[in-house]
């Protein structure tokens, strides 16, 4: 099937790392059923990558156009904010939630706007909210913690649902939402298209503008639902720490998910399973207890392993080295039958 | 003898771009180098400058042989080239610009006063008095121009290349650059002028060699040449030749109108014109490249809105402000430059084919797959695509199945009005007879096309009407009884008043 064809590299590196995981923690991938909720070092990744996870969604929507989106990290942290200011108002949960997902639609149309309307390029002009937006969640929180109390609002962080954690259950259904979204209506072909050749595109009649500018707003969404995470997690709005450059994460989701920055072709699962890829490898070395300073270093070897495994060249020369050794043992075979 | 060369001949995979060329420079003269598209001239000129390794053939420079390997080694050499395209930095200086990569050096490093001081006495040679510290990019385009071509000249100093250096200038910019280029040649430069405004070549230079096909046609002087002459000699083609009336049928018979467009224009693209388009009817655009074939369809299509007048149908005026809209009203185009404008490389056969409809259509309403199949194998046989499969990326295709690929984008769409711009441009010769044959089942089920195309003869052949425009305006309307290859070359190069 072409679907496990496409993401069969990101499996194998999911799982290549969960056993590497499991020797030097052997209890990975043990999972018990305590108090109706799934319990274990598993679920715990399944959680903790929903941030990140919810943001390779929208992050692979917008490579795919040939952009980048850098702010959705602090997109998050505005976005928590304003939900978090929304309750301490008295507003109650719908109204907070909904705040918060109008105010990342917003930050998304802003983006979308720079970039089509104006015509920034999207690094810099996604980069302007990014350096401004945490100042503006600041304001918002006037410079504190913003914490709240509703258990409703809560939920959205460490609730559980058949078992689940609540924000498990929200990526995986973004992510498949999106997903069937763009492959039951044109908008994956659209998207590819004028990420491939946006001028062939205009001129065969598709509405560049209007479909960059949604990307970004779908960007932006995606970015509000995990600031409403991670502030229902813990309760608070942190203005100043919350998504703190988990837009990189995001992009490195996304290239793990084997999706080309230069735009076209997405797979929107393989970003997901990259995003898994790398919440393993962090709680992996949480786990191995390796002295927290090793952490980073530890991480970015992975990382590039993995990236080096999946690039294209390697590939081609693994080939080549696989055909030459077939075709001298092939020789010597027939060396032997004469 | 400044320049020699013999039998000059360059292969690319599947062409012979040049196909043994002589050409000769004379110390002190201006040489145009002329040719449609394809012709050879780029190649040639970057056999000159490095670019290109030659394959066969001698240069010879001041009697001594010469291969250059690079554009830096054709310089030391004695040959410069200023192109088109500016090809300096405009956020460098004026100076910093003239002087870059041999800066005069004071205790190793760069000595800015000397710099600007040189820089300005270059500039005086030129009779220009320029603020040498501005940026150049705040200069205009024809004093970026010749601040190049004195760079160029003060690097290499014996030939001069000029590639079409003054297509982005007005008729006040083309003369200052002129003035400066006869000033060269009267210190006795040897300089290669190439274009496609003919005017110019008359005005500017002393002798001119015209290629074709990869092959020298002709070296004349400019003096002894006219300009009928010439454009036989560019297309190949003689004005005495016999003419096949093959568009005789349908000529004079009265088609119902189903656009018309009135003082359509747009400064400094084209000239307002006027054009009625009938019912099943071929329109063809003649013209020299850079006349304003292809800005017409850009205007019509919306690529470029139209500043001046407007477009009707029976129904009404009609909204062409952009390319949407131009589909919208049943509109369109398959433009010259397939790879740019036309084909989405890594998406496949199927769904370069089926992309104009579904965006139509609206992204929430797919077309289901099946149909997608029927759509893109309907189109592979009924154009002969040849390709392995639907799901080939369209961009490992060749360019003429390419070209058939973006035409079947537009015929899925069923417009009323299809322009296509060089239709059969890098297509191998059955695939060109069957286009046009294509072009005419088209008009016989009633769809309107309009034709742009440098080969006079395809457009004979195929069209009902032959508008022809030169120097950005439509100046001859040709149909019935005049339209033949002859009359369409007059008209190309008439220099004056409307035929």
């Amino acid at each position: 099937m072409t679907l496990l064809k496409r993401i069969a590299p990101q499996l194998i590196a999911l799982v290549a790392l969960i056993a590497l995981v499991s020797i030097v923690f052997p209890g990975f991938l043990s999972v018990q059923f305590i108090d109706g909720r799934l319990v274990g070092p598993v679920i715990d990744v399944v959680k903790r990558g929903a941030p990140v996870a919810l943001l390779a969604v929208g992050m692979t929507l917008v490579i795919a156009t040939r952009g980048i989106d850098l702010s959705v990290g602090t997109i998050m942290a505005i976005c928590g904010a304003v939900a978090a200011a929304a309750l301490a108002g008295g507003w109650g949960m719908a109204p907070a939630l909904a705040a918060g997902m109008l105010t990342g639609a917003a930050a998304g149309l802003w983006n979308g706007v720079l970039v089509t309307v104006i015509g920034i390029q999207p690094f810099v002009a996604t980069l302007i909210l990014m350096t401004m937006g945490r100042g503006i969640a600041q304001l918002i929180t006037e410079g504190r913690i913003l914490t709240f109390t509703d258990p409703g609002f809560a939920w959205f962080g460490s609730g559980t649902l058949l078992g689940l954690p609540v924000p498990a259950w929200l990526w995986l259904l973004t992510g498949a939402g999106v997903a069937l979204l763009m492959r039951r209506t044109a908008l994956g072909l659209l998207i590819e298209s004028i990420g491939i050749n946006r001028r062939a595109s205009a001129l065969a009649g598709v509405n560049a503008t209007v479909l960059l500018i949604a990307v970004y707003m779908a960007s932006g969404l995606c970015a509000a639902l995990a600031g409403i995470v991670v502030t229902a997690d813990i309760r608070g709005a942190d203005a100043n720490n919350a998504g703190l450059w988990l837009e990189l994460d995001a992009i490195l989701a996304v290239v793990i998910g084997g999706n080309s920055l230069l735009g076209g072709r997405f797979s929107i699962i393989a970003s997901l399973i990259g995003a898994m890829i790398i919440q393993t490898i962090d709680t992996g070395i949480l786990l191995a207890g390796f002295p927290s300073e090793y952490n980073l270093v530890i991480k970015a070897g992975l990382v590039l392993v993995i990236l080096v495994l999946q690039s294209p060249r390697i590939a081609a020369e693994w080939r080549l080295w696989r055909d030459s050794h077939r075709v001298d043992r092939e020789a010597r075979l027939e060396g032997k039958a004469r | 003898m400044l320049l020699s060369i013999r039998s000059l001949t360059k292969t690319f995979p599947g062409t012979l771009a040049l196909d043994g060329v002589d050409f000769d420079l004379r110390a002190g003269e201006v040489h145009a180098l002329l040719g449609e598209n394809g012709a050879g001239k780029s190649t040639l000129i970057k056999c000159l400058t490095g670019a290109y390794r030659r394959d066969g053939g001698t240069v010879a420079l001041e009697g001594a042989q010469i291969d250059p390997r690079s554009t830096v080694e054709a310089q030391d050499l004695g040959i410069g080239t200023v192109y088109q395209e500016v090809n300096l930095l405009p956020n460098l200086t004026v100076a910093q610009n003239l002087m870059f990569g041999r800066e005069p050096r004071r205790f190793g490093l760069i000595d800015a006063r000397a710099t600007r001081s040189e820089a300005r006495a270059m500039l005086r040679q030129y009779g220009l008095d320029l603020d040498v510290d501005r940026d150049l990019g705040s200069y205009s385009v024809a004093i970026q121009q010749i601040i190049a071509i004195a760079r160029a000249v003060a690097l290499s100093g014996k030939v001069l290349i000029l590639d079409e250096p003054t297509a982005s200038l007005d008729a006040a910019e083309v003369q200052m650059v002129f003035d400066v280029v006869r000033g060269l040649r009267d210190r006795g430069l040897g300089i290669v002028f190439v274009s496609h405004f003919l005017d110019q070549v008359f005005d500017l230079t002393d002798r001119v060699t015209v290629l074709r096909n990869g092959r020298r046609i002709t070296t004349l002087d400019t003096a002894d040449l006219d300009r009928v002459q010439l454009i036989e000699h560019m297309l190949g083609r003689a004005l005495e030749d016999a003419v096949g009336d093959a568009a005789a049928d349908g000529a004079g018979s009265v088609r119902p109108e189903l656009l018309s467009f009135q003082g359509f224009g747009r400064r400094g693209v084209i000239e307002p014109f006027d054009l009625s388009v009938g019912q099943g009817e071929v329109v063809g655009l003649a013209g020299l490249l850079g006349s304003g074939r292809t800005e017409t369809a850009e205007l019509m299509f919306g690529v470029r809105p139209a500043q001046t007048g407007k477009a009707h149908d029976a129904n009404g005026q009609l909204d062409l402000s952009n390319p949407r809209a131009a589909i919208a009203q049943g509109f369109g185009f398959a433009p010259e430059d397939r790879k740019t404008d036309g084909i989405v490389p890594d998406l496949s056969i199927r769904e370069n084919i089926i992309l104009g409809l579904q965006a139509q259509r609206g992204w929430a309403r797919p077309i289901p797959r099946a149909e997608q199949n029927r759509l893109a194998d309907d189109y592979i046989r009924r154009l002969d695509i040849r390709t392995s499969g639907r799901e080939k990326p369209i961009g490992e295709l060749s360019g003429g199945n390419q070209q058939k690929a973006v035409l079947a984008r537009w015929l899925a769409m069923n417009p009323r009005f299809l322009i296509l711009d060089e239709p059969t441009r890098g297509i191998d010769v059955g695939a060109h007879a069957e286009i046009l044959r294509l072009i005419r089942e088209l008009t016989d089920a009633g769809m309107s096309v309009l034709v742009i195309s440098s080969e006079i003869d395809e457009l004979v052949a195929v069209a009902d009407r032959v508008i022809v425009v030169r120097d950005r305006r439509h100046v001859a309307e040709l149909k019935g009884t005049r339209l033949g290859g002859d009359e369409i070359m007059r008209a190309i190069a008439d220099s004056g008043e409307v035929a």
